[in-house]
């Protein structure tokens, strides 16, 4: 029966969906990827935190030229989550000139792929918070 | 006793360009050759050779050019550290001479790149049956360039560039700014890759790659090479006049890798470390930016080198977009910026870059830079950063000042 898959580990696809970090338990730092050992601290010991799905555009970019595989243009950004965490993704239904120093934004999913069995992968992306501007 | 300066005594670097005829050891040889001609000496009188190059870092290059210029024995360093990688090779060989293992060394960069096309943004292999499968340390089941953001070079530094412009107000016109200014600077160098000036209005209007990088905004995939001899102050003192009257002092040598900070995250930060590396570099040399003639930083792309004037601190804080406005980093300005027209228009082949913008400020300081000689030049600075991350800075000095 087909399904639904995360196109990464850190995305959780409950209702709504969320992203979870790794947390080191000696400083708080967050990770997005499994690590052997803190890279700030040096602690071996993390949790799991969910962040928020919320934020504000720390940088961006539109993409023109990509490999063949890559459909262009798309806005890239760099997302400053409310409560920390910072991460990179694709901001969605907006144009270049609408970004503006901290907009605001929230979490999103669609789907990026449909393997041979039929199963979806889910990816995340962020939109304008329209009323917060 | 070779605890005290490091000197430069020969520098070379073949032309930048496409070159389908030679291969890596044969670019290698032309520059390694030349910087020893320019040395008055000969492989026989090195203590040891290192060499850079990232993409056949595999085939233990600095033994096949050995083969090539002289087998003598001495200790070969094959070295990779991305876009730094020759400013490693360079720091391999000073380590050895501040150690006080080696008098005299040969540092060696070079690359053949060819059409290599977008950097960091090579494709998986595709499975007969294509079953989502969780991979590597992020879980992915697929590629996720272009779908969750962009983490290829291009993308990486029009981001690293629109932080800054979301924080500082540059504008995409500023941004172009740069890349007029090096293109126009490139004309002077018979070295570089590409020697042709662009208006404003053809940078802006060309193909855009990655907001707000166009087409002429980002650096060119290119062959080249690039060597420099150096010694110790002892040795330095054994040597002919002529050779002493030229060399020229390595008066900071520094390399950082980037320490973790919380946006790291998701963005390689090449910030951080080149702040650190300035910082260090300029309290080695006993200097400050105010006291540098001409810079040659990493301009892979033109936002990269506008955030490079805070980073190594030739502006004020934030003040990066008025500082290139003022005209400061034009040859004619008070700190002329990448006068060979840098990576947007010099070329960069990974390998050789972090020696050859060596021998671009080496040359100058010499008086030898011929119709692009910045005049009585006595102190400049190199840049060199890779992802994700080895950054290097270095401060040399004319022998007169």
């Amino acid at each position: 029966m087909p399904g639904r898959i995360p196109v990464v580990d850190y995305l959780v696809l409950a209702d709504p969906p969320y992203l979870q970090a790794h947390t080191c338990v000696g400083c708080n730092a967050l990770f997005f990827d499994r690590r052997n050992a803190c890279a700030h601290c040096g602690a071996r010991e993390f949790t799991s935190k969910a962040l928020a799905n919320t934020g504000r555009v720390r940088a961006y970019t539109q993409v023109h030229r990509a490999a063949p595989s890559v459909p262009v243009p798309y806005i890239s950004v760099i997302v400053d989550l409310d409560g920390g965490g910072v991460v990179k993704a694709n901001l969605l239904d907006t144009d270049l000139d609408d970004i503006t120093s901290g907009l605001v934004v929230r979490l999103t999913t669609f789907v990026a792929g449909v393997d041979d069995d039929g199963t979806e992968a889910i990816a995340f992306g962020y939109v304008p918070v329209k009323e917060q501007q | 006793m070779s605890n005290g300066d490091i000197w430069i005594i020969g520098a070379s670097m073949t032309p930048f360009g496409r070159f389908p005829d030679k291969d890596l050891i044969d670019l290698a040889a032309e520059a390694a050759l030349d910087a020893l001609r320019d040395s008055a000496m000969s492989i026989h009188d090195m203590d040891i050779l290192t060499m850079g190059n990232v993409y056949e870092a595999n085939s233990h290059n600095g033994q096949r050019l050995q083969k090539q210029i002289g087998q003598t024995g001495i200790p070969v360093y094959n070295v990779v550290n991305a876009c730094a990688t020759g400013a490693t090779a360079l720091r391999v060989a000073l380590l050895s001479i501040k150690a006080g293992e080696s008098d005299v060394g040969l540092a060696v960069g070079v690359e053949k790149m060819g059409k290599s096309g977008l950097i960091g943004g090579a494709a998986k292999k595709r499975d007969s049956k294509k079953v989502y499968q969780p991979n590597g340390r992020y879980g992915s089941v697929l590629k996720t360039e272009g779908i969750l953001g962009t983490g290829i070079m291009p993308g990486v530094f029009a981001q690293a560039g629109t932080e800054y412009a979301l924080a500082h107000g540059v504008t995409a016109e500023q941004f172009a700014k740069v890349a007029q200014k090096n293109h126009a600077h490139s004309v002077l160098n018979p070295l570089a890759h590409y020697r042709k000036e662009f208006s404003l209005a053809d940078i802006l209007g060309a193909e855009v790659i990655a907001f707000p990088n166009t087409l002429p905004m980002c650096c060119p995939n290119t062959d080249g090479a690039a060597a420099v001899v150096v010694v110790s102050d002892a040795k330095l003192r054994t040597l002919d006049p002529d050779i002493r009257r030229r060399a020229v002092k390595i008066s900071a040598s520094v390399m950082t890798s980037d320490p973790w900070i919380e946006g790291g995250l998701v963005q390689p930060d090449v910030s951080t470390l080149t702040r650190q590396a300035a910082a260090t570099a300029y309290e080695q040399a006993g200097i400050g930016p105010e006291d540098l003639d001409l810079v040659e930083l990493h301009d892979c792309f033109a936002t990269a080198e506008l955030i490079h004037y805070d980073n190594l601190g030739l502006c004020e804080p934030g003040g990066a977009g008025d500082f290139l406005d003022s005209g400061a980093p034009w040859r004619d300005g008070s700190t002329p910026v990448n006068v060979s027209g840098g990576l947007l228009s010099k070329g960069h082949p990974l390998g050789a870059t972090g020696i050859a913008n060596i021998y671009e400020v080496a040359t100058h300081l010499r008086g030898e830079a011929g119709d692009r000689q910045i005049e009585g030049a006595k102190v400049g600075l190199t840049h060199v950063i890779g992802l994700a991350s080895a950054c290097a800075v270095h401060v040399l000095e004319a022998r007169s000042s």
